[in-house]
């Protein structure tokens, strides 16, 4: 350790060495993603005219919202809120039910690997799908109805949750983790008492999200079949009734605040 | 009250953590495993109850032989030997009560650890171990808001709850300043003698080691290169634990740093 540093130069200049070394893999990169958006954007057929057309549409449509309509005359408005809230909060319920189990299996540090993988490939098939695609299928096994939209939702629920509970596990602290595990505790006083403990706030914060997500999901669930208040609307486009529509729209988007409010008020609270 | 023959652990990467150890550490005893980053304590300790499992060779707890015990077997062997970690290893969002309760979940059931439904006598003893390192008014509070030498005492706790036959005590004063790290070593010392528990203490600070125990073990590349008294550390076997060095300002001065300033925690105690 001889300090050498009169005997020699030093550079003045330093640069950050690039994230890929290769400078001719480097190059390529960018050269075809350039390349290719370019081309990408180029081929977009915007058709101008019909552009034009579109504006003075999208002003009438408009004007038949207004003033939005919240008579709810035969009642169908409230029915579809309530069925839509009862259809967010049973399927959260029931998909974060289901995910507990299946995310524990899906983290890596506590199942053994077929178990791990059984419970991943659940997760990868329930992401696979989304809601609308799932509420299709729930429609033609079940018929029409909530129940439908219930299953869908409940399935993409575990898909959300789970994964996010398993990613969770797996990011825990290993110190704690091993002290419970060292005092002789069983594998349900170690999830217990180790894991839960570190889950548990993101946890509780995210069974909120879904709750909201779930609720805006039972809106689109609705339009395939799925009942809940997304059926509602339906209707209410069909029959032509754009002031009630305006209505059913705004009401979903106050709840959908409410949510999110409520969800990041309880996330702060719960860390 | 413990034994170890032929230890040996090779990692899945190819290291070999422990090469052929052999100890014994009678009832009563507190040994200091001195030794430079790597060199197998934290191996050894943990395969004494099979947070890693050895790869060959026995340890025996009293007559128990460990390293062969089916999983439930080894939960009820856990119980008996508690362990102390570097960073606390507190489960944070608990309050330190559970903390500590934790030491007894080798003892109850899952219903009543899952309510926190702790018998009476646990709960009292958990109360008197609190109070004993100086922490009753804490028990309510999440451990996270504790200090670091606070948190290592409720790490204590929940060592000695378990009513261990056995202490492992891996780098408890790495973590904190030096007097704190002195008041914990002197308080894991007292604890071990009121219960003439056994105990291995890995520590890479050599003088604390010296200052606090009468059995030196020195591991180097997972093998055992001394076993004596902390007087017999010489700078020669200090070059052989951890390589060149000069070692003369580490060694000797046993004797002045003992009786240092008194610690909250003897008040405490008293």
């Amino acid at each position: 350790m001889r300090d050498n540093s009169d005997a020699r130069t030093y550079p003045m200049t330093w640069k950050k060495p690039p994230y890929i070394k290769n400078s001719y893999i480097r190059g390529s990169i960018y050269f075809f993603s350039a390349l290719y958006l370019a081309a990408a954007f180029g081929t977009m057929d915007v058709n101008w005219t019909r552009v034009a057309e579109g504006l003075p549409r999208a002003e009438r449509f408009l004007d038949a919202f207004f003033p939005p309509n919240f008579a709810d005359n035969r009642g169908v408005v409230w029915d579809g809120i309530q069925e839509s809230i009862w259809m967010a909060i049973i399927s959260t319920v029931a998909g974060i039910c289901l995910s507990v189990p299946i995310g524990l299996g899906a983290a890596r540090n506590l199942a053994p690997k077929y178990i791990y993988l059984i419970n991943r490939a659940i997760i990868a098939l329930s992401r696979t799908f989304p809601e609308i695609i799932l509420a299709i299928f729930a429609v033609k096994l079940f018929g029409f109805g909530p129940f439908a939209g219930f299953i869908a939702l409940s399935i993409g629920t575990i898909g959300f949750y789970a994964k996010l509970l398993a990613e969770d596990i797996e990011n825990m602290s290993e110190d704690q983790a091993e002290a419970i595990k060292a005092t002789g505790a069983s594998w349900f006083q170690w999830i217990n008492y180790a894991i839960q403990p570190q889950v548990m706030p993101r946890m509780i914060g995210l069974s909120v999200y879904r709750l909201d997500i779930n609720f805006r999901e039972s809106a689109v669930v609705g339009i395939v079949g799925g009942g809940g208040i997304g059926a509602t609307l339906n209707t209410a486009f069909d029959r032509y009734e754009f002031d009630t529509a305006a209505a059913i729209l705004l009401i979903i988007i106050g709840i959908v605040m409410c949510l999110e409010y409520f969800s990041g008020f309880l996330r702060k609270r719960v860390q | 009250m413990l034994r170890i023959e032929d230890l040996n652990k090779k990692y899945p990467t190819g290291d070999e953590a422990l090469k052929d150890v052999k100890l014994e550490v009678p009832k009563g005893q507190v040994m200091a495993l001195i030794g430079p980053s790597g060199a197998g304590k934290s191996t050894l300790i943990r395969c004494v109850n099979r947070l890693v499992e050895p790869t060959k060779g026995k340890v025996f707890l009293g007559e128990l032989e460990l390293t062969q015990l089916s999983r439930w077997k080894l939960r009820q062997a856990r119980r008996r030997m508690g362990m102390i970690f570097q960073e606390y290893a507190l489960v944070e969002r608990l309050t330190v009560m559970e903390n500590v309760l934790s030491g007894r979940l080798g003892y109850v059931g899952f219903w009543r650890s899952w309510f926190r439904r702790f018998p009476g006598k646990d709960v009292r003893e958990a109360y008197r171990l609190l109070d004993r390192v100086g922490l009753m008014e804490m028990a309510d509070k999440r451990a996270d808001e504790l200090s670091g030498g606070q948190r290592q005492r409720v790490g204590i706790c929940r060592a000695l709850i378990q009513n261990p036959d056995l202490l492992l005590v891996d780098e408890p004063t790495a973590s904190l300043d030096p007097k704190t790290s002195r008041q914990i070593m002197r308080l894991i010392n007292e604890l071990c003698d009121e219960r003439s528990l056994a105990a291995i203490i890995n520590i890479h600070d050599v003088l604390l080691a010296q200052m606090f125990s009468k059995r030196i073990v020195g591991l180097e590349q997972g093998s055992i290169v001394y076993d004596g008294p902390p007087e017999d550390l010489t700078p020669e076997v200090l070059t052989r634990i951890y390589g060149e060095e000069n070692w003369e300002a580490t060694i000797g001065k046993v004797e002045e740093e003992n009786e240092e300033e008194d610690s909250t925690i003897s008040e405490a105690a008293s």
